[in-house]
């Protein structure tokens, strides 16, 4: 289990943060699935990496966990998020910090994008694998990655980083 | 057990077009998660194609950034793993075993495979770290002498430009090497997430000059990406 656990958690850790946004729940987060992989171990089937496996375990926890705070908690978070979105590529312009931009509006794009964004480009994820680990078809995998991208590049557009694209 | 992806939303609002096949795959390809036949089609697709090409830099930059964006999150704290080892601790004894299972479960997957598929994994996959290990592991050797010291030493304690850098997979021990001598380039670390650190020369270039260098990189035919580090 130790080993399994010194592999893989801070990927888990830093997958559940980028979907909670709140470290102290990221960090429950990481216990909660690593105990679910304990009592469940005699269920992993061995047809996808160990690493997709807790992936959607994660995914699953962090969405429920999202679920039971309150409204209100979600509505202030949420507007607090949108004002992220429209302050942190400014300041950034006014840097002239490209990659700064870049990193704020990858922060700025909505769960579904950043989720999909992270799985691609950082858990290095096949589209078969993101299948799995969000539920939904390969197509859409590939559709909603474009969508994501379009999206980062208005908001770049907004901060007035033009890359060519689209 | 896994929620069921909201495919409202998301998938529509920016729906003006929809992307072509191989543009779809471009961030796969960046990523290196296509298979080689994908990877291929997409290869040539990017050698005719400017529009795609252009595209593709994007993506480049896009992969770079999600990787620092995520790397800079840093990790959790003694805090996760007390609480797991006391969670675990007061499960019930017939758990114990579960982990086990787990790993005789991962065993009989791969016994699941043919001897020849198995044995060609193996062989592929022995040969890919020996030579990840012995190309780099040479080059590290040759750029320092027999007297360096670690590499994390070294990237912590000495002044110089740093970046960060994917090599293509086809790309050899010689290319490798002609291209730090060219660069008068230093691998310090890696890899880590598919990037081995870099360091060019012993003076701190300024950051247009460092630019400069490492668009003259991601130009070259072995580097998939080069990106600043600090």
């Amino acid at each position: 289990m130790q080993v399994l656990y010194g592999r893989h958690h801070v990927r888990v850790f830093r997958f559940s943060l980028r979907l909670v946004r709140n470290e102290s729940i990221a960090e429950d987060l990481i216990s909660e699935v690593f105990l679910d992989v304990w009592r469940q171990a005699g269920k992993f089937e061995g047809r996808s990496a160990v690493s997709t496996w807790l992936l959607a375990i994660t995914r699953f926890k962090a969405l429920s966990a999202l679920r039971k705070r309150k409204d209100a908690e979600l509505d202030d978070e949420t507007a607090a998020a949108i004002e992220d979105t429209s302050d942190n590529p400014e300041t950034a312009f006014v840097k002239k910090d490209k990659s700064k931009a870049l990193q704020n509006c990858l922060t700025a794009l909505s769960p579904d994008h950043r989720e999909i964004v992270d799985l691609v480009y950082y858990h290095e994820k096949s589209v078969e694998e993101v299948a799995e680990i969000v539920g939904i078809p390969e197509n859409t995998v590939k559709t909603r990655l474009f969508y994501a991208r379009k999206k980062l590049a208005e908001l770049l557009n907004a901060a007035g980083i033009e890359r060519g694209w689209p | 057990m896994m929620a069921k992806g909201n495919s409202s939303g998301a998938d529509t609002q920016m729906s003006d077009r929809e992307p072509t096949e191989l543009e779809a795959l471009l961030p796969f390809h960046a990523a290196g998660t296509l298979g080689l036949h994908d990877t291929r089609r997409v290869d040539a697709a990017l050698a005719s194609d400017p529009d795609l090409a252009l595209q593709y830099k994007a993506i480049q930059d896009e992969y770079a950034e999600t990787i620092l964006l995520n790397e800079s999150l840093g990790a959790p704290s003694v805090r996760a793993m007390q609480r797991l080892s006391a969670a675990i601790d007061a499960e019930p004894a017939r758990k114990a075993s579960a982990i086990s299972n787990l790993v005789f479960r991962l065993g009989g997957f791969f016994s699941t495979l043919s001897a020849r598929t198995l044995a060609l994994a193996a062989i592929a996959g022995a040969v890919a770290l020996l030579l990840q290990a012995g190309v780099i592991g040479a080059l590290v050797k040759a750029r320092l002498g027999d007297d360096f010291e670690t590499a994390s030493f070294q990237a912590q304690t000495s002044a110089g430009t740093f970046g960060l850098l994917r090599f293509a997979p086809n790309a050899n021990i010689d290319e490798i090497s002609q291209l730090l001598i060219t660069y008068d380039a230093t691998i310090i670390s890696g890899p880590k997430a598919g990037m081995f650190r870099i360091k060019f020369g012993q003076k701190v270039l300024s950051k247009e000059d460092a630019a400069q260098l490492l668009a003259r990189l991601q130009n070259e035919k072995i580097v998939n990406l080069a990106v600043a580090a600090e």
